[in-house]
């Protein structure tokens, strides 16, 4: 057993890397966690995919399409009832967001400079930024499944306008508009909102999770004694592509 | 390198390890195990799928025998000694995706990446072990869930291994459909994270851990084989998790993205459509194709590796090796859609994706070719492993051929879908792939196990296996111009397909035959395990370094004392200015002192860059910038 054990710690004090300079110069668990990130965009790129194939095949002439004006759907405000208040709550979800990568960047380079105290503090604010972003979405989720969303139908429709515009390029004959008559607009639009930001939304939850771990280990003082405070630098790469994905998504589905 | 680290623990290498039973075989971090237990389970798979194929085989062959024994085996999918046309079905999908996914992706690059990566590198272990064990387990776990899914009441998944919906997302739609296909979701699940575990720590160890003088452009074929495998894996594997998502949520959440208007008997099967079944085919073949070489580059890989030690010849072209492998993989990214001619495609994207598929003719050629010229008047050494080597040669450029037929829009209006396509690619990738991992389970025995395989069996075992592959898939392509297609239960009843009766029972017979060759193969692996003959230090005299790590103690960290150093590249046999007809990479050039200092200050300064390597040197040859 103490021949084992010399034998592993033998080869625990040397360095794994001697090849000469090392290609990209990070140490393998940052080159994991960047390998790991450009396959993660692979996959919310499928979801994109997904969502760009049902939403064009919806478009009846270049300017004119079936899909519901996301500017009219996501309008409210909490508190705010009855008032037209366009994406100004996604808005604000997003500048949170933002605002919490900013929260991170402060924290990494706090790691650089070795100090603790501040590293732990601007985990704190990331920390609350991702969970504000969170709640902001559960907000967003009931408000939209309050108003009819569902997976398996879609109960948001073009616009007036928008309806008028169809009939005059000689489109929607085969329908009348009527008041209160929503059920009009492509059956995935909901499903793909639920499934691409609850995509989302489930990696920023891990990020949470994630930065709350490394907070607790900075508390504790693990990467004091490690010297360095890499795995912050960890943390924040997945954070701040979280935070990238959600400008696409954002940009996608309430802007476009 | 420093003697006082090297005597410090000299005398702890040849002691065993006292680890517990549970962390040494079955949660072990080492590679070297864990490489076993891909190989034990990838055998156990390969055995289970090729039954299934005997059995549906025998159903082509003779489809109004009744057998008895299909009954004693498989109980109400075979009553009256018939197979059950539903469970054919079953059996055709659960063959593939065995096949696919579980012998030939995991089997293959699970089996021979976490072996030769830290071997052949010189790295003591992969980048993170822990990671390593959990890729091993999520495929155990997958190959659990896929076993148990064919037990299941309604039958497995039997829409095909590709799984296309409107089949494979309504329950109504075959029996299936129901349970049986969400198992076989959740396998897939489980796989993808395994090769995702897999390929990160494949990617960062092959980056980031070899040894020093070990340049990307001194290391084995096998290795950039390897690292293009993971990398394909790793970008195409979450576009088919991206897929498999939007395909459970139309299964059991009523979402329709892949359903449009569908009518099962008579009546619409849903409320909600508007979405498009084509799209899932686009992402499916998204991850499909590259999948194509994630099977085959490995074992294109270790067949460089096997030929040049065998042929002891320098390998011919390695840089034009390593840049047509470099060609096939970004190739294979665009090239999905040659699966989908017959899918209303618009007809010039058609032939956009025919023209890039026919391009992946050139680096397939220069592989094929330099396989040729590296055997060419070579001092041949015909170790099975070689022999299957130089199979695999032969099912690449047979199996190759066909690819440029299919390639072709036009020419796939007619052969889509039927037996020519099951001939293509069960040569040029099922044979040749499988050729292939036989060839690196022949040359790596030793390694794996410290002993030696017997080689009479071994040659039988080759000659029986490639003799019958050629009989059961050459007849296929006669049919498959003809028109049969695949994957139907009976072709009694078409006058124009019975015709192929007999064509069919050569078929089944050769299957047969070849089937049982294979226990041969069993038989020599696990006797030799126990009972082969103890294996020299370096027993094909080759130059990389896992023959340097002592082969009769499993070591946890591969080499008792310092890393190996690597003075050269994998492939300098037969120096004129040597004795020896091998040059071990690690080993000091005695013979020319200022060569040795030349090198050692070439290790210590500053290396190259890696895109200054091979990549770089290769293009600034082609355009005459250098020399």
């Amino acid at each position: 057993m103490a021949n084992h054990t010399s034998t592993q710690a033998a080869f625990e004090n040397q360095p794994t890397w001697a090849g000469g300079r090392s290609p990209f110069n990070v140490s393998y668990g940052k080159l994991m966690m960047w390998i790991f990130l450009l396959s993660d965009a692979f996959t919310f790129s499928t979801l994109l995919v997904q969502y760009g194939t049902q939403r064009f095949s919806n478009v009846v002439t270049p300017i004119t399409t079936k899909w519901p004006d996301p500017a009219s759907i996501f309008n409210h405000f909490p508190f705010m009832h009855g008032l037209h208040l366009p994406l100004l709550f996604v808005s604000m979800m997003t500048f949170i967001l933002i605002l919490s990568s900013v929260t991170m960047v402060l924290a990494v380079e706090a790691g650089h400079r070795n100090s603790k105290a501040e590293v732990a503090r601007y985990m704190i604010y990331t920390i609350l930024g991702g969970v504000a972003f969170l709640s902001c979405q559960a907000w967003e989720w009931y408000t939209f499944i309050h108003e009819g969303a569902r997976l398996d139908g879609n109960t948001f429709g073009i616009t007036k306008q928008g309806y008028d515009h169809l009939h005059s390029v000689g489109f929607g004959d085969h329908f009348e508009w009527a008041e209160g008559d929503r059920t009009f607009g492509p059956v995935p639009f909901a499903a793909l909102f639920f499934i691409v930001t609850g995509f989302h939304g489930f990696h920023v939850f891990s990020g949470v999770v994630i930065n709350v771990v490394v907070y607790i280990m900075t508390v504790r003082g693990v990467f004091e004694r490690r010297g360095h405070y890499e795995m912050i630098e960890k943390a924040g790469l997945y954070w701040h592509f979280v935070d990238l994905v959600w400008v696409f998504v954002f940009t996608f589905f309430y802007l476009i | 390198m420093s003697t006082s680290a090297l005597h410090a623990d000299h005398h702890t290498h040849d002691h065993h390890h006292k680890e517990s039973f549970i962390s040494k075989y079955v949660f072990s971090m080492d590679h070297k195990m864990i490489s076993k237990q891909f190989l034990i389970t990838g055998i156990i798979m390969g055995v289970i799928g090729m039954g299934m194929s005997l059995l549906f085989r025998l159903q082509l062959a003779w489809p109004d025998e009744q057998f008895g024994l299909l009954e004693m085996l498989l109980g109400k999918w075979a009553v009256d000694g018939k197979l059950d046309p539903n469970f054919y079905m079953g059996l055709v999908t659960i063959h593939g995706t065995i096949m696919v996914f579980y012998v030939l992706t995991a089997g293959l690059s699970g089996t021979f990446s976490n072996l030769l990566i830290p071997l052949q590198l010189g790295a003591r272990d992969m980048a993170s072990p822990f990671m390593n064990m959990f890729s091993y387990w999520f495929f155990f776990l997958s190959s659990v869930v896929l076993l148990v899914s064919v037990g299941v009441e309604t039958g497995p998944a039997s829409g095909g291994w590709t799984v296309y919906p409107p089949l494979s997302a309504l329950e109504k739609a075959m029996p299936g459909s129901g349970l049986g296909m969400t198992l076989w979701l959740v396998a897939i699940a489980l796989f993808i994270i395994s090769a995702l575990l897999g390929g990160i720590n494949y990617i960062s160890t092959v980056l980031n851990q070899r040894t020093k003088g070990m340049n990307m452009n001194r290391m084995p074929l096998t290795i950039w084989a390897f690292f293009f495998t993971a990398i394909l894996g790793l970008l195409s594997f979450p576009v088919l998790l991206g897929a498999a998502l939007f395909l459970i949520f139309d299964r059991s959440f009523g979402t329709s993205f892949y359903l449009s208007d569908i009518f099962l008997e008579g009546v619409g099967a849903l409320e909600n459509v508007g979405g498009s079944p084509v799209l899932y085919q686009h992402l499916f073949w998204f991850l499909g194709h590259p999948e194509v070489y994630i099977i085959l580059l490995p074992a294109l890989g270790i067949t460089s590796e096997v030929i040049s030690t065998n042929a002891r010849k320098p390998i011919f072209g390695y840089t034009a090796m390593v840049i047509s492998l470099m060609g096939i993989s970004v190739l294979s990214f665009i090239v999905w859609g040659h699966h989908m001619f017959i899918t209303g495609m618009n007809p010039f994207l058609g032939s956009v994706f025919m023209i890039l598929t026919l391009i992946i003719a050139v680096p397939s050629a220069v592989k094929a070719f330099n396989y040729l010229t590296t055997l060419w008047r070579g001092n041949l050494r015909y170790t099975p492993a070689m022999l299957f080597s130089i199979g695999l040669v032969s099912f690449f450029i047979s199996g190759g051929l066909t690819g440029i037929y299919l390639g072709n829009a036009a020419m796939d209006i007619q052969l889509h879908d039927s037996y020519f396509v099951v001939a293509h690619f069960h040569l040029v990738m099922g044979s040749a792939a499988i050729f292939g991992m036989f060839a690196g389970i022949y040359h790596w025995f030793p390694r794996l196990y410290g002993r030696m395989m017997n080689n009479t069996l071994g040659y039988f075992h080759f000659w029986i296996t490639f003799i019958t592959a050629y009989l059961v898939f050459f007849p296929m392509h006669f049919m498959g111009l003809a028109g049969v297609p695949r994957r139907y239960y009976q072709f009694t009843l078409v006058e124009d397909f019975s015709v192929w009766m007999d064509v069919n029972k050569l078929i089944t017979v050769s299957a047969i035959v070849g089937g049982f060759a294979q226990l041969l193969f069993l038989y020599n692996f696990f006797v030799s395990i126990f009972r082969g003959k103890k294996a020299e230090q370096n027993p094909w005299q080759s130059n990389t370094l896992e023959w340097t790590s002592p082969i009769d103690v499993r070591l946890h960290g591969n080499w008792p004392h310092e890393l190996p150093t690597v003075y050269r590249g994998p492939y300098e046999y037969s120096r004129p200015d040597r004795e020896l007809d091998y040059f071990p990479q690690n080993e000091e050039d005695a013979t020319a002192p200022e060569v040795l200092h030349v090198e050692e200050k070439e290790v210590a300064k500053e290396e190259a860059p890696v895109e200054n390597s091979v990549f770089f040197a290769a293009i600034k040859r082609v355009f005459g910038l250098s020399r």
